[in-house]
C-alpha cells in the first residue's frame, strides 16, 4: 500500500498495463516525453520507449482513428485526449467506428483492445471548454464501455480493468480530483469490475446516486442530512455504459426514495436515464419523486462556477425535500 | 522548433503552388500496346491472368446484380465499373497477407484476394450465411481470413485507422503493410488530412490510394477542390507520391510494388492518385444523367481498362476469344446460381439483434430481446423473417451463442 493521489494511481495502472503486455501503447497529445498536461504518463515513454509511449499530432479525430486501427490490428491502444471538452472532433470515430466494429463485422474484427482516456469535470476554473461532462452523449453509443472512478483506488482498479476488457472503453477522469484526492492504493496488479456500482454506504431513507469528483459532493451531503437524522444510502454507479440496474433497484427498493446527481447539463443527462428505468423497476416502492441535482442547462460558466454546480448544499436541500415529500 | 530550414528574404513572394507539376505514370496504351520506351512490370502469365479474371468477374457481378437491384431482388448496389484496373492492379501488386482498408467500391480486390460468388451473395442478401449477419447494407463486405476489413459507410474513417493498423505492423515487424481506398471526394474529410499527416510522423507503412474518379455523387472533381488533384497534398505532409494512369493495370501494379516495397522496407507511407473514372452511377440510387453528359461518359468507356488489358494478354498470346467466351459464360452463370441460392437462404437467427454490440450481451440486452421475442409471438405474421424461422427451429437461440459464422 502506498499513499497516492488519483494521477499517480492512474500512472501507476498504466505503467503495470504496459509491464505486463507488449502490446499496450499509451499516445496522445504531449503523452510522449512532457508525460502529458497533467503528467498521467510520466516517465512511460522513458521506460517502455518512443514506440510505445508518444505524442501524437494535434488532432483528435486522427488521435482515435489511429488507435482504432492499431486496436483492429490487435494492439491495446490507451489513448488521450487531454480534456473530454475536445473529444468532439473524434465523435464519428468513437460513435460510428469504436461502437460498431463489432458488430458490423459480425464479429471478424473489433477494437476491443482500445481504451480512451479523458479528464472531464469542472470545479478548476475551466470555464466553458476545460469542464465538461459529455458522458451522457456516449452513453447513447451501444457498443461502447463508458466508466468513471471516484478515488484513486478506483481509478487504478478501473483503468486496468478498462485496458484489459475485450470492448471498447471511454474512461472518463475527475480531473478535479488528480491531486486533490489521496488515498491508500495497492501497489498490485488488481483490477475492479466494469458495469458494476457499488454502495459504499448502508442507510435506509434515500439513495444517493452519483459517479466520479459528484461522489465526494454527495457524501458530504449525506453527512449533512445524517445530522438531520436522515439515513442516506450512498452509490457509486462507476460505469455509465452498461449501467448496474439491480445494484441501483434493490437500493431504492429498499429506502424508497432517490436522488440522483451530476455536474453535466439537466435536460438529457444520465439521471434521467436512471430515472425512468428505476421508476418502471421500483414504481410502487416509491415514496418520492426521483430528485436530479444537476448543472443547469448552460453552457459551462466560468465566474459564477460556484452558483452552476450541484454542491452539497443544494444536494442537502433536494434530500429533505425528497423525505418531505 | 521548426522541422523545416528556411532562408530569410527580403520582399514578400508569395508562393503559387504550381511550382510542381505531378505528371502520370501510364504504360499501357488502349490498344494494348506498350507506350514507346514503357517496359512491362515483372508479371508472370498466371498472375496476368488472376488479374483479369478478378476485373471480368467484378464487371459481370456488378451488371448482374444492379439488374438484381432493378428487379427488386435487392435492396441497394454499387458498381465498380471503369475502375476495375485501379482497384485489382494495385490489390495484385500486395502480399496477400497485406491489410485491405476499402471505402467501399473496391470489390474487385477482394475478388482477387479469392472471396467466392457466393461469399459476395450471402453479404448483399444479409442471409444467415452473412459473416456481417445480416446488419450492414449490401456490398459491405468484410473477411478476416483474407486480410479485407469490413466496410463503414461514413467516409474517410478507414484512412486514420489503415495509419494505425499499420503502425502496429510495424512494432509487429512481420513485413506486412496497410493499404487504404478512397475517392478523391472522401479526400476532402479531415480523417484524410489526419491520416497522411500521422503517417509521415511516425513513419508508418501505409498505402494511401485515392480513386480520383471524378465524381462525389455528383459533385465534379472541379468542384471538390481548386489544386491539380489530390496528389499535390502529399508534398505538405513530406510524403512519396505519384499519379498513375488508373486505367491501365499494368501501371497501376508497378507504382503499388514500388509503393509497396517503400512502405514496408523503409516504413515510407506513399499517396497513390489513380485517374480514372467512375462509368456507372454512384449507387443504384443515382441517376448520372442529372449531372454529366453521355458524350463524357462515351469518352471514357472507349478508355474501359478490362479491354485495355484483355487486348494486351492476347498480344502476349496468353489469351483467346475462345477463353473470354468460356469466362464470360462460366462467370455469368456462376452469379445468376449463387444469386438464386443466396436469396432463399433464411435470414440471421433473432438473437443476432444483440450479439456483438460487446464481447457478451449485457443483462439490458438480453432482456430487450426476451421482451422482444414475446411480442413477436403475439404478432408472428408481422414479423415473417424471425417468426417463420422460430417455428422451424423452436426456438431463437440463446443469447451470446456462437453461431460459428464469423470465423476468424
Amino acid at each position: 500500500m502506498a499513499n497516492l493521489n488519483l494521477l499517480q494511481a492512474i500512472n501507476q495502472a498504466l505503467d503495470i498495463a504496459m509491464a505486463a503486455d507488449e502490446r499496450v501503447l499509451c499516445f496522445g497529445e504531449d503523452v510522449g516525453g512532457f508525460g502529458g498536461v497533467f503528467r498521467a504518463t510520466s516517465h512511460l515513454q522513458e521506460k517502455y520507449g518512443k514506440a510505445r509511449c508518444f505524442n501524437t499530432p494535434l488532432v483528435e479525430q486522427g488521435i482515435i482513428g489511429f488507435a482504432n486501427g492499431l486496436a483492429a490490428q490487435g494492439s491495446t491502444p490507451v489513448a488521450e485526449i487531454q480534456f473530454a471538452d475536445y473529444i468532439f472532433p473524434a465523435f464519428d470515430q468513437i460513435v460510428n467506428e469504436s461502437a460498431k466494429f463489432r458488430y458490423r463485422s459480425g464479429d471478424l474484427f473489433n477494437v476491443g483492445g482500445l481504451t480512451i482516456r479523458t479528464p472531464y469535470g469542472g470545479g478548476i476554473a475551466g470555464g466553458l471548454y476545460h469542464s465538461q461532462s459529455p458522458e451522457a452523449y456516449f452513453a447513447h453509443t451501444p457498443g461502447l464501455k463508458v466508466v468513471v472512478p471516484r478515488n484513486p483506488h478506483q481509478a487504478k482498479g478501473l483503468l486496468l480493468a478498462a485496458i484489459r476488457d475485450p470492448n471498447p472503453v471511454l474512461f472518463f477522469e475527475p480531473k478535479r480530483l488528480y491531486r486533490a484526492s489521496t488515498g491508500e492504493v495497492p501497489e498490485s496488479d488488481y483490477q475492479l469490475p466494469l458495469g458494476e456500482a457499488e454502495v459504499i454506504k448502508e442507510g435506509s431513507d434515500i439513495t444517493l446516486l452519483a459517479w466520479g469528483a459528484q461522489m465526494e459532493v454527495i457524501e458530504e451531503a449525506a453527512e449533512l442530512a445524517e445530522k438531520e437524522g436522515i439515513s442516506c444510502e450512498v452509490v457509486d454507479l462507476r460505469s455509465i455504459l452498461p449501467w448496474d440496474v439491480e445494484t441501483v433497484a434493490n437500493s431504492v427498493l429498499k429506502t424508497g426514495r432517490l436522488l440522483i446527481s451530476h455536474e453535466a447539463p439537466l435536460t438529457g443527462g444520465f439521471a434521467g436515464e436512471i430515472a425512468a428505468t428505476i421508476q418502471e423497476r421500483c414504481f410502487l416502492y416509491l415514496e418520492s419523486p426521483i430528485s436530479r441535482v444537476t448543472g443547469l442547462d448552460t453552457p459551462f460558466p466560468l465566474t459564477l462556477e460556484k452558483e452552476y454546480l450541484p454542491d452539497r448544499l443544494k444536494v442537502f436541500e433536494a434530500i429533505k425535500a425528497s423525505v418531505a415529500y | 522548433m521548426t522541422t523545416t530550414t528556411s532562408s530569410l528574404v527580403h520582399s514578400p513572394a508569395f508562393l503559387k503552388g504550381d511550382e510542381f507539376s505531378i505528371d502520370t505514370f501510364a504504360l499501357l496504351k488502349q490498344d494494348g500496346s506498350l507506350f514507346e520506351g514503357a517496359a512491362p512490370p515483372d508479371l508472370d502469365r498466371d498472375k496476368a491472368l488472376r488479374i483479369y479474371h478478378a476485373m471480368v468477374f467484378t464487371r459481370v457481378l456488378d451488371e448482374r446484380m444492379l439488374a438484381a437491384q432493378r428487379q427488386g431482388r435487392l435492396s441497394f448496389y454499387m458498381q465498380c465499373t471503369g475502375e476495375e484496373a485501379a482497384v485489382i492492379g494495385s490489390a495484385a501488386a500486395l502480399d496477400d497477407e497485406d491489410m485491405i482498408m476499402a471505402q467501399y467500391r473496391e470489390q474487385g480486390a477482394l475478388a482477387y484476394r479469392g472471396f467466392s460468388c457466393d461469399e459476395f451473395m450471402n453479404q448483399m442478401f444479409g442471409n444467415e450465411r452473412d459473416y456481417g449477419k445480416g446488419r450492414q447494407m449490401p456490398i459491405h463486405y468484410g473477411s478476416a481470413k483474407l486480410n479485407y476489413m469490413t466496410i463503414s459507410s461514413p467516409l474517410a474513417t478507414q484512412i486514420p485507422q489503415a495509419t494505425g493498423y499499420a503502425y502496429g505492423q510495424k512494432l509487429a515487424g512481420d513485413g506486412h503493410c496497410t493499404i487504404t481506398y478512397f475517392g478523391e471526394g472522401a479526400a476532402s474529410e479531415g480523417d484524410f488530412h489526419a491520416a497522411l499527416n500521422m503517417a509521415t510522423v511516425h513513419k508508418v507503412p501505409v498505402i494511401f490510394f485515392c480513386r480520383n474518379n471524378g465524381y462525389a455523387i455528383s459533385t465534379p472533381a472541379v468542384e471538390q477542390f481548386a489544386a491539380d488533384g489530390v496528389a499535390p497534398r502529399a508534398f505538405g505532409y513530406k510524403m512519396r507520391v505519384i499519379r498513375v494512369d488508373g486505367n491501365d493495370v499494368l501501371a497501376v501494379y508497378q507504382a503499388t510494388m514500388e509503393a509497396r516495397r517503400l512502405a514496408v522496407e523503409h516504413n515510407q507511407p506513399v499517396l497513390i492518385e489513380a485517374m480514372t473514372y467512375r462509368l456507372a452511377a454512384h449507387s443504384s440510387s443515382d441517376d448520372p444523367s442529372g449531372y454529366r453528359s453521355k458524350k463524357e461518359e462515351e469518352a471514357w468507356r472507349e478508355k474501359d481498362p478490362i479491354l485495355r488489358l484483355r487486348r494486351w494478354l492476347e498480344s502476349c498470346d496468353w489469351w483467346s476469344d475462345e477463353e473470354e467466351k468460356a469466362l464470360q459464360e462460366r462467370l455469368r452463370r456462376e452469379v445468376l446460381e449463387t444469386m438464386k441460392a443466396a436469396q432463399k437462404r433464411p435470414a440471421p437467427p433473432l438473437d443476432s439483434l444483440v450479439t456483438d454490440v460487446y464481447d457478451t450481451p449485457t443483462p439490458q440486452l438480453n432482456e430487450q430481446l426476451a421482451k422482444l421475442e414475446a411480442h413477436i409471438r403475439l404478432y408472428p405474421e408481422a414479423y415473417p423473417k424471425s417468426a417463420s424461422r422460430r417455428s422451424a427451429e423452436g426456438s431463437a437461440g440463446a443469447p451470446g451463442a456462437e453461431n460459428g459464422q464469423g470465423g476468424r
